[in-house]
């Protein structure tokens, strides 16, 4: 099942000149870009991993995209992100965040349901590898 | 963008005047002149390098070439002879001609691309290439990357992967070297792969003692003060005179004697009290040029003070 999650989460996957012009634009805004990857997907997990530190003197989007080549290179079968970090105080969050990596085979999510007291219904959801 | 130089120009027609103006390298050039005393020799090499590559521009937009030419260049020179600034001229220069897509220029020494332990030096060189792309690595004093004394030194990492990044991303970042001249053929002489990835060597020659007296006025002019009379005569002897003495930096040595001179010109004027005007406060006396240690046998002498 595909994983839609951050920005342009409808649209086909980024190519990488694509991805090249949206970090120029954050860098444009000085923001700080970190680059994260997970093999968990569940939209519930917000602790991905970090590849490195963010990034939060660069002039040139070529920076990521190195970093991002090595994070590929190393976990080829994972979920990559790159977040854009806005330092403005008082905001000081992450402002942009998309997907830039995905697995070949993506995993599907099993529901279950649980009835529990008073018949009410709670919902699990749990990723699986097919 | 090919269709764009169809419709506006014919094919094959290129007015390199018109590209020297708009691209803005007129500009560069024209500063370059303006702002650097002397170091002919350097303003020929790069007005040579300039027009190599606004060519190159127009062959590359005929489609005659495809290549990006090799940038990378390496300044040699003694200190305090203008390399930082024509760097940083550099940079602009390149980025006018769309050779570099930001044109910064970040400056480096050994410290900021080797490690202390086994392991730190390639996250860091890294760093320093990451934060370098799209603009020029001006890496001062490269020679101390290579320690031949000492082979398990971590410069070497350093240097492989400048070289690994200096070949492969030709397109994102110029790396330009700097440092002694002797000591900068030691080590290409001991890193051939280095010499033949910098395509232009320039030369630095040493100022004269004209020019630096030229330079010394500019800078003081710069800081709204003056040389009397008897001050101009008494930079021209301490030039002179610190030039045969040992650590002498050209500019810099200049500079840094002006600046004690500043400070000299100030506790005199505080001294004396009474009324100031514009004209004695940014003017400065022969007295406060001589008081210094190197009319008196120079560096080596013991310091009046501290």
């Amino acid at each position: 099942m595909r994983i839609t999650q951050g920005c342009f989460s409808f649209l086909p996957d980024l190519t990488d000149e694509q991805i090249t012009a949206q970090v120029e634009y954050c860098l444009g805004r000085d923001w700080a870009i970190g680059v994260e990857y997970t093999d968990d997907p569940h939209p519930r997990n917000t602790y991905w991993e970090m590849w490195g530190n963010p990034m939060f003197d660069l002039r040139d989007a070529k920076g990521v995209m190195m970093e991002l080549e090595d994070c590929r290179k190393a976990h080829p079968e994972a979920y990559i992100r790159l977040n854009a970090f806005d330092s403005t105080r008082g905001l000081e969050t992450v402002t942009m965040s998309f997907i830039v990596n995905r697995p070949t085979v993506e995993p599907t999510f099993l529901m279950t349901r649980t009835e529990v007291a008073g018949r009410r219904m709670n919902y699990t959801l749990t990723a699986r590898r097919t | 963008m090919s269709l764009d130089t169809a419709e506006t120009a014919p094919p094959g027609d290129i007015d390199l005047r018109a590209e020297f103006e708009s691209s803005g390298v007129a500009g560069v050039l024209a500063d370059l002149d303006r702002e650097l005393t002397g170091l002919k020799p350097v303003k020929a090499r790069i007005r040579e390098t300039a027009a190599l590559l606004l060519v190159d521009r127009a062959r590359r937009s005929l489609g005659l070439a495809q290549d990006t030419p090799t940038l990378h260049m390496c300044f040699t020179g003694n200190p305090g002879t203008g390399k930082t600034t024509v760097a940083l001229k550099m940079a602009g220069l390149l980025h006018r001609l769309g050779y570099v897509r930001k044109g910064h220029l970040i400056s480096v020494t050994r410290d900021d691309l080797v490690g202390q332990y086994i392991g730190h030096t390639a996250p860091k060189t890294k760093e320093i290439l990451k934060k370098a792309m799209g603009g020029v690595l001006f890496i001062d004093e490269a020679y101390y990357l290579y320690r031949p004394d000492n082979e398990r030194d971590y410069g070497q990492e350093a240097i492989e992967i400048l070289l690994q990044v200096m070949e492969n991303n030709r397109d994102d970042l110029v790396v330009i070297l700097a440092g002694y001249a002797d000591r900068m053929d030691l080590f290409f002489r001991s890193n051939p792969g280095f010499r033949s990835r910098i395509a232009h060597h320039i030369d630095f020659p040493d100022y004269s003692d004209a020019e630096l007296l030229t330079i010394s006025e500019r800078m003081l002019e710069g800081q709204s003060y003056r040389l009397s009379a008897g001050a101009r005569a008494a930079v021209t002897e301490y030039i002179a005179l610190r030039r045969a003495q040992p650590h002498f930096a050209n500019a810099r040595s200049l500079r840094n004697a002006l600046d004690r001179a500043r400070l000299r010109q100030a506790s005199r004027l505080f001294e004396a009290g009474g009324r100031v005007n514009a004209a004695t406060l940014s003017t400065i006396e022969a007295e406060d040029i001589r008081a210094s240690r190197v009319f008196s046998g120079g560096l080596d002498q013991e310091r009046p003070h501290d």
